[in-house]
């Protein structure tokens, strides 16, 4: 956490330009005044050593963008929202990974395997971009086709504000568990236990269902900490598109403006976030497979 | 198909009512979307565009625009002006939004605090007029020397620097709002950041502020001239920069104005939308380093360029949605002169490209400075979509026309002021908006001690001809002496001017008496009204 702190501290720093300037210019007096209100005056090693001192107490300071507003407050308005967009995002990409990849691994090379695996391509390299424009068009039609107003076509507030925002989000990461939960089913298949209980003489379905999906999710479980990360922090494109009030947009105008306080603040809770998603999975991965529990 | 129908009505109910209607004529309430959330809506130090578009709403200055944007009596009922001064009267039935009355002395507060350099208000300059002002803004003298004064509780009085023509259309400016100065002091650092933490004394105030989801603004029932406003509600309910998402919402009738830019321009023409467009009042030019060094500072080169920019070719053929003017003048076609438009009064000479006499003078450039070859001129620009094009056109045309190199170096917004302010360039794409509706706000540019002179030009001429109409009030004088700037910087080729900006919109049918303005809070839904 101290390294994430301390690389972005002076990355920002090495960047030109400052938070303070503007399109038109500021006396010399005035620029003086706003770095001394923002101690952007003083050598950078005190303000490195200010601003970690902060951060221990956990007072990540104003933004300068935004400059009636605590970065802890923004925060803690902002995050939960893109929190609860990334959750139904990554259930999406998890129910959704998860049965595609076992319906190809069911229907290997035959024609379901060939349409899925086709889309998993297209879901892994066509940009966030295109698909949040398509996805808010697609709702654009819809509503024009029924007349009225089934979903809203952005926006925040309602569940139905978050079904399609969630569906473009976790896309990305559908097809790559989808590609992830095809492979392990294809290794688990050929496993001897497998064999074994087609000897014992168990049903397709329990076989299927209590021993190839149970050891076939494990690498998808694994993946899924840190991507639960990136789609949470990631959401920059979808909220802007979707005009949903989440922090990735708050994340990616600071970087713009420079906006130090807010860059830093996001990029240390980001970190920490990042570090406890991979904790948890840790944890649920004792759960489910009893070989790895934690002694 | 009834699977599909009654899944969607399953959604509908589950998700409760949802209200597709942009305007409603019973409620008079409109639906709009914020290009962003409003970064600072302390009237002191606002600065941007959409803070100072909700301020201009809910809250009032000295005087205000009417509906056909004129000047007209805002807090104040009436005045008086002399040369070097001016006194209001302020109406007695102006009130805040707690019920206490305007008083003059929330304007004293509120201009001191604009011009103390503590507050660091980054439009303290628009003060500067005012006796006193520079000097406390640097530092030099405390902010009770600010040359106003409030006689009694509804008397004000104001003394000039220097006579200022121009005085009576600042006192419309968002920085000359008042703010009383009890409340400001009892929430101060937390002075408007939510809708609480604030007073309102216009038309509208803010009756809910979710952070960038939304902002609703509903009619402010203390408002002395209530009976003219005929919209109850303006609801922001969202907040997006993204210009498609804006249409989309435009097409499933949640909002009610959306601006179009070159990619919307063309799926808002597919819908049969009616485009309207509008001149916003800036002006683009490229602008050349002064420097010691720097090879632009060779006149024959910079005239060499000039003749050969066809500024048709380029409004027409590059940027392509309408409403944009081709270049021809740093002063913009709807700047006020003495009695009619600066430029129909002293027209500005006409840009035609001469390719021959491009040749020639590059020759001559080349002579002067002792070169077989012009090195690369770096060209600075934005990255936004029209700055690239701009610079990619620029590129081609002088490469092809004058076999000129140019390196464009496009650079993210701090990136680009930061290498401006360096001198890091030999050309920038640079613009230039207007900040109160005088033709100085374009006029003093260039001159050498403006800070926004990022290229330093310096000609003893120009800074003279800028002193002769700050010093006079007499309008013929002044907009001579801006007549003398126009010639200079087309003979100087200080700058090469490449567009007006203009803009397209479209807005709902429903809504009569919005108001487009260049100055101040734009649009203006003040006079505005649904119509059933």
């Amino acid at each position: 956490m101290w390294f994430i702190a301390t690389a972005t501290f002076l990355a920002m720093h090495a960047v030109p330009g400052d938070p303070l300037m503007n399109e038109k210019a500021t006396t010399a007096e005035i620029r003086e005044n706003l770095a001394r209100k923002y101690g952007l005056d003083r050598p950078l090693a005190e303000q490195y050593v200010i601003y970690l001192s902060n951060m221990i107490q956990g007072d990540f300071g104003i933004s300068f963008t935004q400059q009636n507003r605590r970065v802890n407050d923004i925060i803690k308005d902002h995050f939960p929202v893109s929190a609860a967009l990334g959750i139904l995002a990554i259930t999406f990409a998890a129910l959704g990974g998860i049965l595609w990849g076992a319906i190809t691994a069911l229907y290997r090379n035959q024609l379901p395997d060939i349409i899925i695996m086709f889309l998993v391509i297209l879901g892994i390299s066509v940009p966030s971009f295109v698909f949040a424009a398509l996805g808010q068009l697609l709702l654009v039609n819809l509503n024009q086709w029924f007349g009225t107003s089934i979903l809203p076509v952005a926006g925040w507030g309602t569940f139905s504000h978050m079904l399609m925002p969630s569906l473009v989000l976790g896309l990305g990461t559908m097809a790559l568990l989808t590609r992830l939960m095809r492979s392990s089913m294809l290794e688990v298949v050929n496993e001897d236990f497998i064999k074994t209980a087609k000897a014992k003489g168990l049903s397709p379905q329990r076989i299927f269902f209590k021993h190839q999906l149970r050891n076939a999710i494990l690498p998808v479980v694994t993946v899924l900490g840190p991507q639960i990360a990136a789609i949470t922090t990631g959401g920059f494109v979808v909220e802007l598109v979707f005009a949903i009030p989440g922090l990735g947009r708050y994340f990616v105008q600071a970087v713009q403006q420079l906006d130090y306080t807010v860059i830093m603040g996001t990029t240390v809770f980001y970190g920490a976030f990042l570090v406890l998603m991979v904790i948890l999975v840790d944890i649920i991965y004792g759960f489910i497979d009893p070989r790895v529990r934690l002694k | 198909m009834n699977f599909f129908k009654s899944l969607a009505i399953a959604l509908l109910l589950f998700s409760g009512a949802i209200e597709a209607q942009s305007v409603d004529a019973t409620r008079q309430v409109v639906k709009i979307a914020l290009a962003q959330e409003p970064p600072q809506l302390n009237s002191m130090k606002a600065t941007d565009q959409v803070s100072i578009f909700v301020l201009g709403h809910v809250m009032e200055g000295l005087t205000r625009y009417d509906r056909r944007g004129n000047l007209a009596p805002g807090v104040a009922e009436r005045w008086a002006l002399s040369s070097t001064a001016a006194k209001f009267w302020l109406r007695k039935d102006a009130k805040w939004s707690n019920g206490d009355p305007v008083t003059a002395h929330d304007f004293v507060f509120s201009w001191r605090n604009a011009v103390d350099p503590k507050t660091a208000s980054e439009y303290a300059f628009i003060l500067y007029p005012v006796k006193n002002a520079e000097a406390i803004n640097q530092g030099n003298l405390p902010v009770t020397d600010l040359g106003i004064r409030a006689v009694d509780d509804h008397t004000l009085e104001v003394t000039l620097e220097r006579p200022t023509g121009y005085f009576m259309k600042l006192t419309a400016f968002v920085t000359t709002f008042p703010v009383q100065e009890r409340f400001y002091r009892s929430v101060e650092a937390s002075y408007a950041a939510d809708a609480g933490q604030m007073l309102y004394n216009g038309p509208f105030k803010i009756t809910d502020w979710v952070h960038s989801a939304s902002l609703k603004m509903q009619k402010n029932q203390t408002y002395w001239n209530r009976q003219t406003i005929q919209l109850n509600g303006i609801d922001a309910d969202y907040i997006t920069a993204d210009t498609r998402a804006r249409l989309n919402l435009f097409i499933d009738d949640e909002i009610a104005y959306t601006q179009l830019d070159g990619e919307t321009y063309k799926d808002a023409l597919k819908n049969q939308f009616r485009i309207r467009p509008f001149a916003t009042g800036s002006v683009y030019f490229l602008e050349y380093n002064y420097r010691p060094g720097r090879i632009t500072g060779n006149l024959k080169l910079r005239q060499a360029i000039q003749a050969a920019f066809d500024p048709d070719e380029f409004v027409n053929k590059v940027l392509q949605t309408p409403g944009n003017l081709p270049g021809a003048s740093l002063f913009p076609s709807w700047i006020k002169g003495v009695s009619k438009t600066f430029r129909e009064e002293f027209p500005a000479k006409v840009l035609r490209p001469d390719l021959e006499r491009a040749k020639r003078l590059l020759a001559e450039a080349k002579a002067e400075l002792g070169v077989e070859q012009i090195p690369p001129l770096v060209l600075l620009v934005s990255d936004s979509p029209t700055a690239t094009k701009q610079a990619e056109y620029t590129q081609g045309m002088l490469k092809t026309k004058l076999n000129l190199d140019i390196k464009i170096d496009v650079q993210t917004f701090k990136q680009r002021l930061a290498k401006m302010t360096e001198g890091d360039f030999d050309i920038v794409g640079a613009g230039w908006g207007p900040d109160f509706d005088d033709i100085m706000t374009f006029g003093d540019l260039f001159a050498s001690w403006n800070l926004n002179n990022r290229g330093r030009y310096n000609n003893p001429e120009y800074d003279r001809l800028v002193r002769v109409a700050m010093n006079s009030s007499d309008p013929a004088t002044r907009m001579e002496a801006m007549a003398g700037i126009q010639t200079l910087v087309h003979d100087d080729a200080i700058i090469l001017p490449m567009y007006e900006q203009g803009v397209i919109y479209i807005q709902h049918p429903k809504i009569k008496g919005l108001r487009r303005t260049v100055i101040g809070s734009d649009p203006d839904f003040t006079h505005a009204r649904i119509v059933p």
